[in-house]
């Protein structure tokens, strides 16, 4: 059976402009566009390192102690895991508006407060994670790190460590997140040209302008950034088990 | 952490179970256990699987607390583990370098990890030359073997071990026995657990025979093998099963 | 060792993260509404603004309901809305300290080329609305609290008519702004109320054209309103009132009249005239 030929000329019209036209326009290439991109990256790489800083201690702790309601809280973190993006970005927003108990800060509508509510959305999510990767690990080491009277305050960084590449996982996860919203960064950012405006908000701009070519292809441009941030994560974490596995 | 220099903490030997039982569920693992283990030669816990050979090691370093009775340690009961260390069966390797393994057992046992102590530490059980290794990547004896200078890094009065050659080929175990001998003769305390007949002739100096969770024979190694007092003993040594 | 550095990292990173916003130099919030992004018509005027004063001017668009909202909370120096009555009352409770009336477009309303309630060319924007409502025609509505949604409320109020309340079936609320409403109505084939600025730079036309225009109930004026300082000490005042007044000065208003999209001109100035 002959093999049918892959060419555009053959697609519906609607198909060919989203997908071809939707290139042409990025590459004839927007100064602009570097900067939407390099904004999104700025953000949700500092919400990804900010909310892994608490989630992952966090995480490490709730899987190493007990305590009365440890369940209950499992059963939260979990369940956070499924937060909308637009109920945190409108919960941020309110604490950050100047009617709202953080209002003198003062960052409402600027990337810090993006950068704020995307690491509370995935903090939660970095902790369920790193909680079971620890719990899993402890179970493993307990009996040999309380053999060598490893303290408590060491247990948490020795176990972080040599769950390293699991980890390596968690953030990936935790990134792709952020990466993906655009209900948190549209509330606390206000979308503002120039200034807090990123590639999903951008991608969800340009629809409502019914530039619906122009917003698919800005989409795979996204997925390529995310792709290749994973990428580089993997090829990072294959070098270094190679060498210090 | 400590920071009292290793030789002036108190002795804790000898190590006296009185009465010590201990359950794992509903199943009694050993009863009513009493056993004086003294400085000295090796002691070898010797037993078919299931015996309690393991528990009864794990009791003594205070992984596991009895049901019942007590252990004292040169009297005393609930001492700190700073003079003990324990090898275990199939050792946990960190995912680190096989040096840096070592000096975390050397920080966590409140000693400086300096270069010159780990480098001593990995000649005496011969892995020098894989310092720079993954520890992960180590065969079955080497990692053994790494356990063990994880163990000596403690600078430890008594030295725990439980089958630390039953997965390894005749080589690697004779390597292990090597390091074992010579840990031995250096004045460290051996207390081992093995269900290999050959390798309790080899090592041990006094045999303590565990059959079903009881105690049933203590004795110096060649009066237990030339002419052990109880049945159990008689058939074990005789190849058969002891149910 | 290894961990020291990480926590210090962690503080500095959250520091960043959340230390307050230098007084941002020069620049102010304008709450506005999406219709006025979408036309493209601050990305024209706005830069007029800059070169002359040096200020910069942060557009946020959102539904007039949020953007009176965002005042009210002081998140904004400055609102730049077209919904009068909603605008009267917020400086009536004391929110905004005097309006200004700006520009005014029109709103046009658009249907299929199928035109399925027969009231292409029609001048009485009523009568279409009636015919839409017996033929039971879907419509689109934005549902939002925009200036464009009151509008529409108030035209079927005048023809009588509450879809609002009553809910018919053929009455699609969807509660998004001027965009996504013509994209809704192009998908379903149905009719919907919009502005002119956005529906001229609207990409997505597909199967729908202006049915009703000229109408002089669809005449859609755009007010500005300096949020009130004494409410939220933290209003730019100075440089909030420097762009109203640029707005509605003879440059603004100039600025304002020269935006044009296909040649056509889309926002028609009248500051100052009793609008």
């Amino acid at each position: 059976m002959k093999r049918k030929e892959c060419n555009p000329a053959n697609w519906p019209g609607a198909a060919r402009l989203d997908g071809i036209g939707a290139l042409e326009l990025i590459w004839s290439g927007d100064a602009n566009l570097f900067a939407i991109v390099g904004l999104s990256l700025f953000v949700t790489l500092s919400a990804t390192i900010l909310a892994s800083l608490v989630g992952m201690p966090l995480g490490a702790l709730v899987a190493l102690t007990r305590f009365p309601g440890r369940n209950v809280l499992i059963v939260l973190l979990n369940g956070s895991m499924g937060l909308p993006p637009v109920v945190v970005g409108l919960v941020v927003f309110l604490l950050l508006s100047r009617s709202g108990p953080l209002g003198p800060l003062g960052i409402l509508f600027t990337p810090q407060a993006m950068i704020v509510a995307q690491a509370v959305l995935i903090a939660p999510i970095i902790a369920a994670l790193t909680r079971q990767v620890i719990e899993d690990l402890w179970a493993e080491y307990r009996e040999e790190l309380t053999a060598m009277d490893v303290g408590r305050s060491s247990r948490v960084a020795t176990l972080l460590w040599d769950a390293r590449f699991s980890l390596v996982t968690i953030l990936l996860a935790g990134f792709g997140r952020a990466a993906a919203e655009v209900g948190a960064v549209m509330i606390v950012g206000g979308n503002i040209d120039g200034f807090t405006r990123v590639m999903t908000t951008t991608i969800a701009l340009e629809t409502s302008k019914g530039n619906l070519a122009l917003a698919v292809g800005l989409g795979l441009v996204l997925i390529g950034v995310i792709l290749a941030v994973n990428a580089l994560a993997w090829a990072v974490r294959g070098w270094s088990e190679r060498h210090a596995g | 952490m400590r920071d009292s220099p290793v030789r002036d903490r108190p002795t804790t030997l000898p190590i006296r179970f009185e009465n010590v039982a201990f359950t794992a569920g509903v199943a009694q693992v050993l009863r009513d256990v009493t056993l004086s283990i003294s400085a000295g030669l090796p002691t070898i816990l010797l037993g078919p699987n299931g015996s309690g050979k393991t528990s009864l090691l794990k009791l003594a370093i205070g992984l596991l607390t009895p049901i019942a009775g007590r252990i004292l340690y040169a009297g005393r009961e609930n001492v700190s583990s700073s003079r003990h260390a324990f090898v275990f069966q199939k050792p946990v390797m960190l995912r680190r370098t096989v040096a840096r393994n070592v000096a975390f057992a050397l920080k966590a046992a409140g000693r400086a990890p300096e270069a010159a102590a780990i480098a001593r530490l990995l000649s005496a059980v011969g892995l020098a030359p894989l310092a720079e290794r993954p520890a992960r990547r180590l065969s079955g004896g080497e990692q053994q073997r790494l356990a063990l200078a994880r163990a000596l890094a403690r600078d430890p009065e008594v030295l725990f071990l439980d089958e630390p050659t039953a997965s390894l080929d005749p080589f690697a175990t004779k390597s292990v026995e090597d390091i074992i001998t010579r840990t031995a003769e250096g004045g460290v305390k051996i207390v081992m657990a093995t269900h290999d007949l050959g390798q309790a002739r080899r090592l041990a100096g006094d045999i303590v025979f565990l059959a079903n969770g009881a105690l049933v024979e203590h004795a110096p190694a060649a009066t237990f093998f030339d002419t052990p007092a109880t049945s159990e003993a008689k058939r074990f040594l005789a190849g058969e099963l002891v149910i | 060792m290894r961990l020291r550095h990480l926590f210090i990292g962690a503080v500095l990173s959250l520091y960043a993260a959340v230390s307050p916003a230098a007084a941002q130099d020069k620049s102010i919030v304008v709450a506005s509404t999406t219709s006025t992004q979408d036309s493209g018509l601050f990305g024209f005027i706005l830069p007029k603004f800059k070169a002359k004063t040096g200020i910069d001017v942060k557009v946020i668009a959102q539904g007039t309901g949020q953007a009176l909202d965002t005042g009210k909370r002081g998140d904004a120096d400055v609102v730049f809305v077209h919904a009068k009555a909603q605008e009267e009352k917020f400086i009536a409770d004391g929110f905004g300290v005097k309006r200004f009336g700006v520009m005014y477009n029109d709103f046009v309303l658009i249907g299929p080329k199928s035109d399925p309630a027969k009231i292409k060319g029609g001048k009485d924007v009523l009568v279409g609305l009636k015919a839409i409502s017996e033929k039971g025609s879907p419509f689109v509505s934005r549902g939002d609290k925009s200036g464009t949604h009151s509008a529409e409320l108030a035209l079927w109020k005048g023809a009588s008519m509450d879809p609002a309340s009553t809910k018919p079936a053929w009455y699609r609320e969807i509660g998004q702004g001027m965009g996504a409403a013509l994209n809704t109505a192009g998908a379903m084939g149905g009719y919907v109320l919009s502005d002119r600025g956005t529906w001229i730079s609207f990409k997505n036309k597909g199967d729908l054209e202006i049915v009703v225009e000229g109408d002089r109930r669809l005449f859609n004026q755009y007010g500005i309103i300096l949020v009130n300082p004494e409410k939220h000490p933290s209003v730019k005042k100075e440089l909030g009132q420097a762009f109203i007044d640029w707005v509605v000065s003879v440059e603004g208003q100039e600025a304002i009249r020269a935006y044009q999209i296909e040649g056509k001109q889309l926002f028609f100035p009248n500051a100052g005239q009793g609008s």
